[in-house]
Formats: structure tokens, C-alpha cells, sequence
């Protein structure tokens, strides 16, 4: 039952990392792919009635991260501080640039509001980035079990370790070109006339650079980490899901190619879910791994609840989660078709 | 470690206050904007589809502040409250877990349909819209309100090996008879204030003498929910919460009463200033016996006063404690008296007439705020001087790893945060009263 709810908080992250993905990824390439009010109006229509849905299964995933592990949330969380601050404050000022942006009628209101959320989405896509590589890397965990990170440090990946160095930073930087990628893939498929134009091209650029930066990391992360590796040989899930990541991948040149836009999102999707259960696999059952000695590494078995505790949010969430599902399906009905630019004073 | 707790206090306190101050007028508009489209589907009248587009759009700005702030919430948990995360999580990460799951993605996938998704759907759709707004805010209203009690009464738990809490009795833990108490005032309170901001809006309105065909609506949906609910929250829940707290919460009710000396015929203080080193009330204005009576039923019930506990048992802000309590009340029967004639004069249609009372009303939209918060300042302090009521000390619930300077650098980063989106967020409301329904109305129609 441990396994299981390491599984679903990993399936609840992932979802997050694809669905506010595209919004965030949208956000990141917005100011590039829409220049006119009436196109950064369209981008907006595009993500806007999702876009506050997606950012839930965050808050979901820290909820099934609560329930299940609250010893890894207490440490995890406190530990994180600074960066977790924020990332709140930079998702607060971009959730209120989605919503409040059109609502006034004025070039400078917006153009402040564009320039908010662009930047607050690239800023988030690089900070999630940069706390995958932190949990790959490690915490430095005290005796007591606790730990405190810097913002940073020497930046060498070394003890003293901090939230940013120079592979955090590389995993943050392959994250912001996965999710502008991401997003742009989502707007090529979901707008229509410049938007989208703008958005294919950038798309299959981007795409180039995120499998390079791909490489990149995963390259890095043999050094920073080669206990993944050694787990890789024996889990034949990851190397399932690294080979849906690589279709996932070639699904987007060709989606893109074709003109198959929803094929390319849908590859893209894959892409950034299969990196993440690839990952997951091979980390398990570390949840929290120390820089300082191995022995104070946290484990999901360690840092579990109870197995009747488990069991009985199992039975809650099996009747939620297919709710949440069915609400997603009904808004994305709802709102099929190419989004378009609503009139003056309505929508987004 | 002790002075990192006063800014971990502080920034919680300051941040979910200020949170919400949002969601307390969501709830209760949510059921308001679910009256008006049902009357607009029951009567046909296409003037209530009119008035509940304005409501809405206010709604959708108070929402989407809500939203923003209440990110932060389930965070600091972690981040600063991690002795509590780690001591209580395998308990209360349930509600708030489901809070996530069952409320939020109901509300958040429906809330663009609500806002702009009108013309999107057929009147039937756009009521349904409403209604999952209104059920998805009240359930995550649950959620942390029975998250809340398990704090002020734990119910349901058992002390795992490891000396940390587990589930022990799951509908014991969700059905906790505080929580049920406490959600029905609580809930009541944001139908109150959603009520009185209907009815300023609205009085505002014929006071100026604009939009008085839509004012009219406000002031008769407004008066008409605000009564009940305003009459409710006094009795029976606040009544109910306040014997919950008696029973449960001794040390408490004297702390909220300023009450040192025990004994029967315990009077209720009206107006004094607790002088807590001399243990003694000053100027105190009392009701003699009426504190036994509400508390235990009897006028010769003993009434236990601080003396009576150890002092490490006491809440640790008796002053602030004292005149939360006594503002909520205070507030709670001025609201009641205002909406009960208001109702009176609306059903009798004189209300138009009575500018006075217009005046009242729009001028008394503040109030339900001030009440609510101090509200929950009074059950939040009356809680000290623990986080888990008997089971876990506050002191010990603060993250060990974050020290002062940490903490009180994001406090000052969310005071800063904060005002500024206090601001915008007075910018917008204004420049939507000002626009008012009627041309919301005139747009729909050309587009």
C-alpha cells in the first residue's frame, strides 16, 4: 500500500507537470507567439478556463503527499522555504495577471499584466525544474532528520549543497525548455491564424532544444546521482517508460510536421509524463535522499502513514479522482474548438 | 526557536485572515447567485439573469483573490508549521487531501464556465454552473472547517508508535461534532456577510438613484437570505458553539468572558478591559447569572474561572482573546437587529422609502467582516495555548528548521505582496459598482 501511494502522488505530479504545463509553457512563450492585444487575448482564451484546474492537481499532489508521507512534507517543505515562498508568490502574481489582465481597457494595464505573466511563468518553469534536481541530488539531512537549504551556495553541487547550482540550474533550464515547448505545442493546436503559426515554429525549435537538454541532464544526473542508473538496470517500468518519452518526442515532429497538432500535444504530454515515472521509478523508495550520510536518507516506507490510514484514503480517492477526471473532460468539451479572442469587457 | 514562533504565529494569522477575507463573501454569494438564476429560470424574468451577471462578475474578482491567497495556506503547513505536519499529518492530511480532490477541481473546472461561459450554455447549463460553484466552495468550506475542529477537539485519532497521531475512526474524524457546529456558524456567517454586501451595493444604488429596478432585487434577495441567516448565527450555532466551548474548552470561555473567580451565577460582561496581572476585570457592565445560563443552562451552574486552571493551561492572549469574543458577539446582534428591520420594512415595501435605513445599510457592509474575524480570532486564540486542543502545544508545532530572520523575511514579503493586491483589488471592485448591472445587461444583449 506504500507503493501504491508513492505511485499515485507520482501520477498526481505528473499530471500536474502536464497540465499546467501547457498554461505554464503558454505563459513562457506568450510575449514571443502573440503581439497584438487581440492575439495575447487568444493566447489567454486558450489556457483561461483551465488554467485554475491544472494548478489544482498541485495542490492535490501536496494533499496525497500529506496524507500518505507528511513525515517528507514536514521536512521536505520546511527545508525548501525559501524556494517554496517563491514559488507561491510567483504563482499568486500569475494567477491574478490571467485573471485580471483584460478586465480593464487600457494598453498600459495589460502590457504590465503580459510582462508579469510571462516572466512568472518562465521563473516557475525553471524553479520546478530546479526542485527535481534538488531532490535528485539530495538534502543535506541532520541527525535529527531535518534540514535547511540556502538558496545557494558555491553552486559546485557539493556539500555544503544549495537550491541552486550548476545542475539544479541545468535541470531548470531543461524544464523551461520542456514546458515553453510544451505550451507552444498546446497554442499550435488550440489557436488559430498568427498564434498558431508562430506557435509551430517555436514549438519544433524548442523541441530541438529540450531533447538536447534532455541529454544534457541526464548525462549530469549519472554524476550527481548514480544510484538512478544502478536502479535502471533492474526496472524494466523505466525502460517502458523512457521508450514512451522517445515516441513521444518523434509523435511531436511528426504531429508538427503533418499538421497532426493534437498528435504533437499528445506526444508531448507522454514525453513529460514517461521523464517523470521514469525518474520516479527509479528513485524509489528514496523519498528524501541526504548529501550527508546515506544512512539519513528518507524513505517512503519510513516516512509513511499507517497502513490502515493509507487503506482508507485509498477508499476516498478512488471515488474523487474519477470525479476530477469527469470535470476535466466536461470543461474541455465545453471548450472545444480553436480559442478565439472574446469581445471587449468578457473572457480572458 | 521562541521568537521564529511569533513570526510563524504572525504570518499565518496575517495570511489566512487576509485570505479570508475572500472566500467568507464567495460561500455565501455562491448561494445567493444560485437564488437569483433560479429565479431568473423559475420566473423567466430575464431582469434576474441581469442581476446575478453583475453578482457573478463580482464573485469572479473575489474568487480569483481567493484562489491566489489560499495557495499559500495548504503550503505553510509545511513550511512552517512542520512539528504539526509531522505530529497530526496522517490525520488532517485527510480533509485537506480531500478538500483538493472532492472541492477544488469541481470548483475551479467550473468556474470559467460560471463567469464567461454564459452564452456558452443553455440557461439550464449556465444554473448548473452556479450550483457546482456553490457546492464545491461549501464542501471545501467543510473540509477545513472539520480540519479546524481536530484541531480545537480531536476526535477519532489514536497515538501511533512513534508517538505521532494516526487515523483511527475515519467517520469519527469527518463527522467530529464540533466540526458540524462549527460549519453551520461558520457558513452561516458568510451567508450574512454576502447578504450585507447585496444589500450596501443595492442601497447604494437608490440612494444615488441609479439602477433602481436592479437595486430593488439586491435589497429583496439580500434581506430576505440575510434575515434568516443572520438570525441563525446567533441561535441556535452560536449559542450551540459557544456550550461546545464551555464543555470542551473550559479555560476558554473564562479567558473569552475575562472570568478569574469561579462560582454560580456567572454574569456576562458587556463592556470592561480584562487587567490580567491584577486578575480582575476593569469597569466591568454585567448581566448577572446569564453566563451560567448560556453555557449550562441553569442560572446556579458554576462557571469555572482562570483561577481555577493551572496558568500553563491558559490561553496566551486573554486580552485579545476577551475582545474578539466580545466584538463578534457585540457585531453578531447589531447585524441581526439591522437585517430584521430591513426585512421588515422590505416585505412591508417601505425599505425604498426609508433612507435612513438605506444609509445604514450601505454603510454597514464592514461589519459581517470585522464579526467573522474575530470570530475565528476568538476560536483560534481560545485554542492556545495548543495547536492540537490537549494533545500537541503550539510552541512544539513550528518548523525546527526555520529560524527568525527566515520567517520574518516572507511575513514582511507577504505584508508588501499583499497591500498591493488589496489595491488592485478595490480598483476593479470599484470600477465594476461603478459600471453597475444595467449596461452588463445592454452588452449581452448587442453581443
Amino acid at each position: 500500500v506504500v507503493k501504491l501511494w508513492y505511485g499515485v502522488t507520482s501520477v498526481m505530479l505528473a499530471a500536474y507537470v502536464v497540465m499546467d504545463g501547457f498554461d505554464l509553457g503558454a505563459g513562457a512563450v506568450h510575449c514571443l507567439v502573440a503581439r497584438t492585444n487581440e492575439e495575447r487575448r487568444q493566447t489567454l482564451a486558450a489556457i483561461g478556463p483551465f488554467w485554475d484546474g491544472n494548478e489544482v492537481w498541485l495542490l492535490a499532489s501536496g494533499g496525497a503527499l500529506f496524507v500518505a508521507f507528511p513525515k517528507v512534507l514536514a521536512v521536505g517543505v520546511s527545508g525548501f522555504y525559501f524556494a517554496i515562498f517563491l514559488v507561491l508568490w510567483t504563482l499568486i502574481l500569475r494567477g491574478l495577471a490571467i485573471e485580471f489582465r483584460s478586465h480593464v481597457n487600457d494598453a498600459l494595464w495589460r502590457a504590465a499584466w503580459d510582462f508579469i505573466f510571462s516572466l512568472a511563468s518562465t521563473l516557475l518553469a525553471v524553479f520546478f525544474g530546479a526542485a527535481l534536481g534538488n531532490l535528485i541530488r539530495g538534502v543535506p539531512l541532520d541527525q535529527n532528520g531535518w534540514f535547511a537549504l540556502p538558496l545557494f551556495t558555491d553552486f559546485s553541487g557539493r556539500n555544503p549543497v544549495g537550491i541552486l547550482d550548476w545542475y539544479t540550474v541545468l535541470v531548470g533550464l531543461f524544464a523551461w525548455a520542456a514546458l515553453a515547448a510544451h505550451g507552444a505545442v498546446f497554442l499550435t493546436w488550440k489557436t488559430n491564424g498568427a498564434v498558431s503559426a508562430r506557435s509551430h515554429a517555436l514549438g519544433s525549435r524548442l523541441y530541438f532544444v529540450t531533447a538536447i537538454l534532455w541529454v544534457a541532464a541526464t548525462l549530469a544526473t549519472i554524476k550527481v546521482n548514480p544510484e538512478i542508473f544502478q536502479a535502471l538496470t533492474r526496472r524494466p517500468l523505466a525502460w517502458f517508460c523512457l521508450l514512451v518519452a522517445v515516441l513521444g518526442v518523434v509523435q511531436v515532429f511528426f504531429g508538427l510536421a503533418r499538421g497532426a497538432h493534437l498528435r504533437a500535444f499528445v506526444g508531448s504530454s507522454c514525453f513529460l509524463a514517461a521523464v517523470l515515472a521514469a525518474t520516479a521509478t527509479c528513485f524509489f523508495p528514496t523519498m528524501l535522499r541526504a548529501t550527508t550520510d546515506p544512512a539519513l536518507t528518507v524513505t517512503a516506507y519510513a516516512a509513511a502513514s499507517d497502513p490502515q490510514g493509507l487503506r482508507t484514503a485509498l477508499d476516498w480517492w478512488v471515488v474523487g479522482f474519477p470525479l476530477a477526471i469527469l470535470y476535466f473532460v466536461i470543461n474541455f468539451r465545453l471548450h472545444r474548438g480553436k480559442a478565439t479572442a472574446a469581445a471587449e469587457g468578457h473572457g480572458y | 526557536m521562541r521568537d521564529a514562533l511569533l513570526w510563524h504565529r504572525l504570518q499565518f494569522a496575517f495570511t489566512v485572515i487576509y485570505h479570508y477575507l475572500f472566500p467568507n463573501l464567495t460561500m455565501g454569494l455562491a448561494l445567493l447567485i444560485v437564488v437569483m438564476k433560479a429565479m431568473a429560470l423559475k420566473s423567466g424574468d430575464e431582469r434576474w439573469n441581469g442581476v446575478a451577471r453583475f453578482w457573478i462578475r463580482i464573485f469572479g474578482i473575489n474568487f480569483a483573490v481567493g484562489v491566489v491567497t489560499g495557495i499559500p495556506m495548504e503550503f505553510q503547513f509545511g513550511t512552517n508549521w512542520a512539528g504539526f505536519s509531522r505530529y497530526a499529518g496522517s490525520v488532517v492530511g485527510h480533509t485537506l487531501a480531500m478538500e483538493g480532490l472532492f472541492a477544488f477541481f469541481l470548483e475551479s473546472s467550473f468556474l470559467s464556465l460560471l463567469v464567461w461561459g454564459e452564452r456558452r450554455l443553455n440557461p439550464v447549463g449556465h444554473f448548473i454552473a452556479a450550483v457546482a460553484l456553490f457546492v464545491g466552495s461549501w464542501l471545501s468550506g467543510y473540509f477545513i472547517v472539520a480540519t479546524n475542529a481536530f484541531m480545537q477537539h480531536p476526535t477519532g485519532y489514536a497515538i501511533g508508535a512513534d508517538g505521532s497521531l494516526r487515523l483511527a475512526d475515519f467517520w469519527a474524524f469527518v463527522l467530529n461534532r464540533w466540526a458540524l457546529m462549527e460549519y453551520a456558524h461558520n457558513m452561516l456567517s458568510s451567508v450574512v456577510t454576502a447578504a450585507f454586501v447585496v444589500c450596501a451595493v443595492g442601497a447604494y444604488y437608490l440612494l444615488r438613484g441609479r439602477h433602481s429596478e436592479a437595486a430593488g432585487r439586491f435589497l429583496s434577495v439580500g434581506t430576505t437570505v440575510g434575515v434568516i441567516a443572520a438570525v441563525l448565527v446567533v441561535f441556535p450555532t452560536g449559542d450551540r458553539q459557544a456550550k461546545l466551548v464551555a464543555r470542551y474548552q473550559t479555560p476558554s470561555l473564562a479567558a473569552m468572558e475575562g472570568r478569574f473567580e469561579s462560582g454560580p451565577m456567572a454574569p456576562i460582561v458587556l463592556i470592561g478591559q480584562p487587567n490580567v496581572s491584577a486578575r480582575r476585570l476593569d469597569n466591568p457592565i454585567r448581566i448577572p447569572g446569564m453566563l451560567s445560563f448560556l453555557a449550562y443552562g441553569t442560572f446556579h451552574s458554576d462557571v469555572k474561572g482562570l483561577l481555577a486552571f493551572s496558568p500553563d493551561t491558559w490561553p496566551d492572549n486573554i486580552e485579545l482573546l476577551y475582545y474578539s469574543f466580545h466584538i463578534m458577539a457585540g457585531l453578531g446582534t447589531i447585524m441581526m437587529a439591522i437585517m430584521v428591520l430591513a426585512a421588515i420594512l422590505k416585505w412591508t415595501g417601505r425599505l425604498a422609502r426609508s433612507r435612513w435605513l438605506l444609509w445604514v445599510l450601505m454603510l454597514a457592509f464592514p461589519l459581517p467582516y470585522i464579526a467573522v474575524t474575530a470570530g475565528w480570532l476568538t476560536a483560534e486564540l481560545g485554542r492556545q495555548p495548543w495547536v492540537v486542543y490537549g494533545l500537541q502545544r503550539t510552541a512544539d508545532a513550528a518548523s525546527p528548521s526555520v529560524h527568525a530572520g527566515t520567517a520574518l523575511f516572507t511575513l514582511i514579503g507577504f505584508c508588501g505582496l499583499y497591500f498591493v493586491i488589496g489595491v488592485l483589488f478595490l480598483f476593479m471592485i470599484g470600477r465594476e459598482i461603478a459600471h453597475g448591472p444595467v449596461e452588463i445587461v445592454a452588452e449581452v444583449a448587442r453581443g
